[in-house]
């Protein structure tokens, strides 16, 4: 209780713009009770006002919210929620559809992602993604890892063969392939191809990871080491998961969001979520009543 | 119900499993692979007896009413005539059958007969025998002689004669010695003269050059002019050098002669050195027969042709036909993969890109002789042209690059067989997965940078599809290119040992047009049918390697970037 208060004195301390801004919010969205209890330098993903049109349709309505930094947030939710589309807002993904227009902003350290001068390789270098199905190229094992550092020019073995490493173990695969880091990549399990993809994405040192459903195509075994795994990472980096697993987002993350028809209907501390939530929608959800 | 209720039942069940769509299928595979086994066996057959050393027929041949004659030949065909067509044709025949036999005899000796070939009525050849002594001697010109050896002469003197038993032995020896000046001459002919009057040339091309140049200062440019002429002297001089040597090699070639005796008795005195080879069929031993077969199979491969290409081998034809084909993939495989990443992934897809689409789809069905008018009016013409205008005025106004030759047959086929390869690699980027591109992307890297590492990688396999169908559609083409580059005959291949070596303004050869060259355009038809068999099976063997090695190249790659199939 201490440490909320003293979370809570921080804050009304600090610089209190971005709050304002967003105060008629404040009332009808779970958000303000995470963002008030979150230091403004704890905060890494800021979106505000999020509107997301494909084409003619809608799929992300005025969406509010803060990422905090080095923790695990979840986005929960029935298919075609939103929940990806807007996790793919986090790295400007969605750029590559054509049709796909975004209204609001999203401010990565307060810096607008969605300005014209942004450079969006290295955004993406900072806001690193692992995606649904594994992705290994078809490369070497060390040649996967060793791939944005070399986009970046870094061609040095020495150099490459300590980050490969690193990357591996921080992966916790390093044990299971050191003696074939030359062979191909698409000869590994699903579950080793996935933890493959997150130490190539961990090589090149993003803050932000943005996961989507990372295990919805592997076996349980598989998806333990994966759970492990993002346990391990909230230490170094900012993690955002997006699951069909209830149970997977209770394990992982320390802050849940709930989002239904684009809409983003409650944020708050996982356990409060899952155990009290309040909005009468998340209870239907979490409880198995639609979706 | 049982299985078998009766025949009746069984056909309906048996429709109803769709059997009959199995066995039609199953038909029609088979039915292609027949046909295309048949065809390579026709070609196989008719194509590759020609070099078989056939047996030579001495014989009696009297048509009644006629005196008889002797014929010393070699049986190429029979086939069973009506025997009113000979009636027709003036022969007297006394027999009531209604067909008769008759066969095509190669008689040689165009020199000494008239005809090489001629076709004899079975029923009045007499006496057949095939006689040991018989001689087939292949000649440079006028093609083979048949008959038997009497003498060999050294300079008019008789050294050895039929009756002291040497003749043959002495006549071969001397035969291969004579082979051997030969080949030193042709050397000296292609290689070392053809050497020097091509850096004459390009001397004679300078000295052009500088008249032209009105830029150079008086001094420098006598000092040039000097230098070219003492370079002159000096190629010169070893012309003539080689001028006397040569001279000195033909008196030697020509100073052995021998006299054969033809089937009708008639002496003939030949020099030794018109003969390319002379054996005796009728003495040689199975295994011997085959030892020349492959001899003679060997040359066929790599000789140059003789006698307006109705003898000799076909070397410059395989190598035209091969180096046209690897220079047209160096042009259209870079071309067309380009394309097709800026229609797939940098071009906005809409109605425009559309169009293009189709029109590129078109262009693959527009018949090939259209691109060899345009490769004519458009890249010699007028391309060639500008270029001889712009880089070489001096040789003007003879053409360098405004005449057809092997670049503007290679350019012609690229652009012939550049929607094929688009297409190819449109549909090979189309196939790679977006998660991947996607995974690149994430990683921090540009489209250029994905498209680069990952995306033209694993797509390598589809413009490798589309090389191998390039690779045989331009083999096979004739029609545009004897509008853009291919002869009869080329005095030179188009790589040799003259700087730059690559000689693209060269005319070529080409197996599809000597094919067509031999069959249709020859003087001696009947000596070049088996040729055209020969060269015809040729052509699809050499496209067959062709297309199997980038077969093999095109599996490597796929088992290195085989994720497509996850």
């Amino acid at each position: 209780m201490n440490d909320v208060n003293e979370k809570a004195a921080n804050f009304m301390t600090s610089d209190k713009s971005t709050v304002k801004a967003h105060a008629i919010n404040m009332e009808s969205l779970g958000r303000n009770r995470v963002e008030q209890s979150i230091h403004d330098e704890d905060i890494t993903l800021t979106v505000d006002n999020l509107d997301l049109y494909y084409g003619e349709k809608q799929a992300l309505f005025d969406v509010n919210m803060v990422i905090p930094r080095k923790k695990v947030t979840a986005f929960i939710g029935p298919s075609g929620c939103g929940k990806s589309t807007l996790l793919r807002c986090f790295n400007r993904m969605n750029d590559l559809v054509d049709s796909c227009r975004v209204d609001g902003g999203i401010s990565l350290d307060g810096s607008n992602i969605y300005d014209k001068r942004v450079d969006v390789a290295t955004l993406r270098r900072r806001v690193g993604m692992v995606f649904q199905k594994p992705n290994p190229f078809p490369k070497s094992i060390y040649e996967n890892v060793a791939y944005g550092l070399r986009i970046q020019g870094i061609n040095k073995k020495r150099v490459l063969d300590e980050v490969v490493e690193r990357s591996l173990r921080g992966a916790a695969l390093w044990d299971e392939v050191k003696d074939r880091l030359h062979d191909n990549a698409l000869g590994m399990s699903g579950g080793q191809q996935q933890r493959l993809v997150i130490a190539r994405t961990i090589a090149v040192e993003p803050e932000v990871l943005l996961l989507d459903e990372p295990a919805s195509a592997l076996d349980p075994i598989s998806t333990l080491k994966i759970e492990e795994l993002i346990y391990e990472l909230k230490d170094k980096y900012t993690i955002v998961i997006v699951t069909h697993n209830m149970q997977q987002a209770a394990r992982v993350s320390d802050y849940t969001a709930f989002m239904y028809m684009g809409k983003l209907i409650e944020f708050d501390n996982t356990d409060i979520l899952f155990t009290n939530p309040s909005n009468k929608q998340t209870e239907d959800y979490i409880t198995g009543r639609y979706g | 119900m049982s299985l078998h209720d009766d025949n009746k039942q069984g056909f309906i069940e048996w429709c109803k499993r769709g059997e009959p769509m199995i066995w039609m299928n199953a038909a029609a595979v088979t039915v292609s692979t027949l046909a295309v086994i048949g065809l390579l066996i026709l070609l196989a057959v008719r194509g590759f007896g020609h070099f078989w050393p056939a047996a030579v027929m001495e014989a009696q041949y009297a048509l009644p009413s006629e005196e008889s004659v002797t014929v010393l030949a070699e049986r190429v065909e029979s086939e069973a005539v009506p025997i009113e067509q000979l009636l027709s044709a003036g022969f007297k025949i006394d027999t009531d059958d209604a067909f008769v036999d008759r066969e095509l005899v190669k008689l040689g000796n165009r020199d000494v007969g008239g005809a090489d070939f001629k076709w004899v009525i079975s029923r009045y050849l007499n006496d057949v025998n095939y006689p040991k002594d018989a001689v087939v001697i292949e000649r440079r010109e006028w093609g083979n002689f048949y008959g038997y050896l009497q003498s060999v002469k050294e300079q008019g003197n008789v050294v050895a004669s039929i009756e002291d038993g040497r003749a043959w032995d002495e006549f071969q020896s001397r035969v291969l010695r004579a082979n051997e000046i030969h080949e030193k001459i042709k050397k000296i002919e292609k290689k070392d003269i053809g050497a020097i009057n091509y850096r004459l040339e390009k001397l004679r091309l300078k000295s052009r050059g500088l008249e032209i140049n009105t830029s150079m200062a008086e001094a420098r440019r006598e000092q040039v002019l000097a230098d070219l002429a003492a370079e002159r002297a000096e190629l010169d001089a070893k012309y003539k050098v080689l001028q006397s040597e040569l001279a000195d090699l033909y008196q030697q070639w020509h100073r052995d002669s021998f006299t054969m005796k033809t089937a009708s008795g008639q002496i003939k005195d030949q020099r030794i050195a018109t003969v390319v080879q002379a054996y005796r069929p009728n003495g040689m031993s199975l295994v011997q027969k085959i030892g020349f077969y492959f001899v003679k199979f060997g040359e066929f491969l790599t000789d140059e042709p003789r006698e307006a290409n109705t003898e000799g081998g076909i070397f410059p034809a395989i190598f035209g036909t091969v180096i046209m084909v690897l220079i047209m993939s160096v042009l259209v495989t870079p071309f067309g993969v380009v394309a097709a990443v800026y229609l797939r992934e940098y071009a906005k897809q809409g109605v425009m890109t559309r169009i293009v689409r189709i029109a590129v789809n078109n262009l693959a069905g527009v018949p090939s002789i259209v691109y060899g008018v345009f490769g004519l009016g458009f890249f010699i013409y007028f391309l060639g042209s500008e270029m001889d205008k712009a880089f070489f005025p001096e040789a003007l106004p003879a053409p360098t690059f405004g005449t057809p030759g092997l670049l503007w047959a290679s350019v012609t086929l690229a652009l012939l067989t550049l929607p094929v390869v688009i297409v190819a690699t449109e549909e090979g980027l189309a196939r790679i997965p977006r998660n991947l591109r996607e995974g690149s992307l994430a990683l921090g890297a540009t489209k250029a940078e994905t498209l680069w590492r990952v995306v033209i990688p694993m797509a390598s396999p589809a413009m490798m599809t589309g090389l191998i169908l390039a690779v045989a559609r331009a083999a096979g083409e004739v029609a545009p290119l004897m509008l853009v580059g291919v002869v009869k005959l080329a005095p030179s291949l188009p790589v040799d040992g003259n700087f730059p070596y690559f000689h693209l303004d060269q005319k070529f050869m080409h197996l599809g047009f000597h094919i067509y060259d031999v069959g249709f355009q020859s003087p001696n038809v009947e000596a070049a049918r088996p040729l055209v068999y020969a060269t015809a099976l040729l052509l699809v063997v050499i496209i067959a390697l062709l297309n199997l090695s980038a077969v093999a190249l095109r599996n490597h790659l796929r088992e290195k970037y085989k994720s497509l199939e996850m």
